[in-house]
């Protein structure tokens, strides 16, 4: 045991390497902690989309199939039409995830945001560093769902791997979650309402596993208003399409990118104001 | 003299109507032991926080290592050493991977941070312990694992807000210890504490702090010179008869206080204090003679004990 401070070292403090990248080292710091579990992680990435797939991709799809024939909507199989929406799905339920128990986490339950900051890190790039992150998540999350699915068959155009940047795009879409977990002090179960009651139910009227179409016209708003409705079409486009207008694509891209624009300035100001205490 | 590393002139931080620190001023020297002494509330932690550049001061001046954070925060924390009231070490890292996610904060690179994770680890006495998980250290574990974490940097100030607050006594002194060892090394160390023992041992200057405002400044041994008598009589007569017993007290010693639980007679010479207790016919039920504190010192300022 050395009773002494070890003495001072050559290599000292860079302030403007923090400045620099200091988003990147909350993104280092973040996936030293996935270790952990990783392979927990792991099998809940590789496990969910063959249940999923199983579901709706072989059993759904054969009651689909001797109902409305081999060619469901939009020209092709079940299996196509309903696997994009799928990973765009998933990506958003990570995203999620971090955007709410993360957010809580770092600010509160085990509280490394205010270590950060303490150190030289920002809260802009505390905040810039969980996006990273759930960027990675979602990548990783929608990469291996889409394996899945071209294991499964139902791949039919190359450009369908643009499914997995769109499922990030949308994870980004529900940002301002973030934005309103960064201003929650107390957690009296609002997450589990939000999952429950905001979430879920996007997903389910989204057009996610039947066209928007097919719901009655005073319940279509709902896909209208959801990122998962914009980000399950526009990926639907690339997964076998067009099917739609160039301008509602663009439209969807613009929406998306809206809000998670919109999601990160807030929950940047939010939080910047939260550890200036 | 070489230029202060701190200085603060009329430092105010006000939440919403109330003002937490009220017009503070300090100064403090490289390579000293600065203390901010007060009773929990008194808005020391706040002043801390400022300090350590992370919450912007309502007004007033302020410099850190001639910077205004302001301006320079993320330049002036690395160069700081933070160890925070409330421990916030990563749960779900082991504790060696708390050390080095925290150095690259500062831009070391990952090869020195493994090395100086290694000796530090060594210091806080947790080098049998760096794979450990953080929830299976002890509270004074977990305390030097925050210091070892706050010197990854080989910062030039370290900040300790109650560093020993909850820990018990053998804890509470191995701590002292480090910290010790480190004020000898020349670190300047500023802390915040309410306890009357820590500062006395750690600090070579302290403010007096209460209610956001500056009570007293100066050395341990000076503030008790200057605001209390030499040796100190506590004679209990039972919580009935404190009042009354120290009508009779009246002319010993220099001065009388009067606890719920006890008198204080503050007395160049306690043991004659005590003698004439006794030829009054007065028969406390416990004495004690003891050398003053800075807890008489404190309770002289402001009429209150340090710890409610």
């Amino acid at each position: 045991m050395t009773s002494v401070i070890p003495p001072r070292a050559a290599v000292r403090a860079d302030p403007a390497k923090s400045r620099r990248y200091g988003a990147w080292y909350v993104v280092e710091h973040k996936l030293r902690a996935v270790r952990a579990y990783f392979w927990t992680m792991l099998v809940t990435a590789f496990g969910t989309p063959f249940l999923y797939l199983f579901a709706f991709g072989v059993g759904l799809a054969s009651l689909v199939v001797d109902s409305q024939g081999d060619e469901f909507v939009d020209g092709v199989g079940y299996l196509q039409f309903v696997a994009p929406a799928l990973i765009v799905n998933a990506a958003v339920l990570v995203a999620a995830e971090e955007y709410m128990f993360g957010m809580l986490l770092g600010f509160k339950w085990n509280a490394i945001f205010i270590g950060m900051n303490s150190a030289p890190l920002t809260g802009r790039q505390i905040i810039d560093g969980m996006f990273l992150f759930v960027a990675i998540r979602a990548a990783f999350t929608a990469g291996i769902y889409f394996a899945a699915v071209a294991l499964f068959g139902g791949v039919i155009s190359p450009w369908s791997v643009l499914v997995v940047p769109i499922a990030m795009l949308t994870a980004f879409a529900f940002s301002p979650v973030a934005a309103w977990s960064a201003t929650i002090t107390e957690d009296r179960g609002q997450f589990n309402i939000v999952n429950r009651l905001i979430i879920m139910p996007l997903s389910l009227f989204s057009g996610t596993v039947f066209p928007l179409s097919q719901l009655p016209v005073f319940l279509q708003w709902i896909g209208w208003i959801s990122p998962i409705w914009h980000g399950s079409e526009l990926s639907r486009q690339f997964s076998y399409g067009p099917t739609e207008p160039i301008w509602l694509s663009v439209i969807h891209v613009l929406f998306l990118l809206a809000l998670a624009i919109v999601g990160w300035r807030l929950t940047v100001h939010f939080s910047v104001k939260r550890l200036d205490r | 003299m070489s230029a202060p590393v701190i200085v603060a002139t009329d430092l105010v931080k006000t939440y919403k109507q109330t003002a937490a620190v009220d017009g503070i001023s300090f100064e403090v020297a490289p390579g000293e032991s600065f203390g901010l002494l007060g009773p929990n509330g008194a808005g020391k932690s706040t002043t801390m926080r400022m300090v350590g550049a992370v919450s912007t001061r309502t007004s007033g001046h302020l410099s850190i290592l001639g910077m205004d954070p302001d301006a320079h925060g993320p330049e002036i924390r690395s160069q700081l050493g933070v160890v925070p009231q409330q421990d916030n070490l990563d749960t779900e890292l082991v504790v060696r991977d708390n050390l080095i996610v925290y150095g690259r904060y500062f831009g070391l690179p990952r090869s020195h941070v493994a090395q100086r994770a290694d000796e530090l680890l060594e210091f806080a006495q947790l080098a049998d312990r760096k794979k450990a998980k953080i929830d299976d250290l002890s509270g004074g574990m977990k305390r030097r694992l925050t210091i070892a974490r706050a010197l990854i940097n080989d910062p030039r100030i370290l900040l300790l807000d109650e560093p020993t607050t909850g820990l018990d006594p053998q804890a509470r002194h191995i701590l002292w210890d480090r910290l010790f060892r480190l004020k000898e090394q020349g670190t300047t160390l500023v802390l915040t504490t309410h306890y009357m023992d820590e500062a006395e041992q750690l600090c070579d200057r302290l403010i007096v702090v209460d209610k956001g405002r500056i009570m007293a400044e100066g050395a341990p041994a000076a503030l008790i010179r200057e605001h209390s008598s030499r040796e100190v009589l506590e004679v209990r007569f039972g919580s009935e008869r404190n009042e009354t017993a120290a009508a009779d007290l009246a002319g010993i010693g220099e001065r009388l206080e009067v606890l719920p639980d006890r008198v204080l007679v503050y007395a160049q010479d306690g043991e004659a204090a005590l003698v004439e207790v006794t030829r009054r016919g007065l028969e406390p039920i416990t004495s004690l003679v003891r050398r003053s504190s800075l807890e008489d010192v404190f309770l002289r300022l402001t009429g209150r004990s340090l710890i409610e």
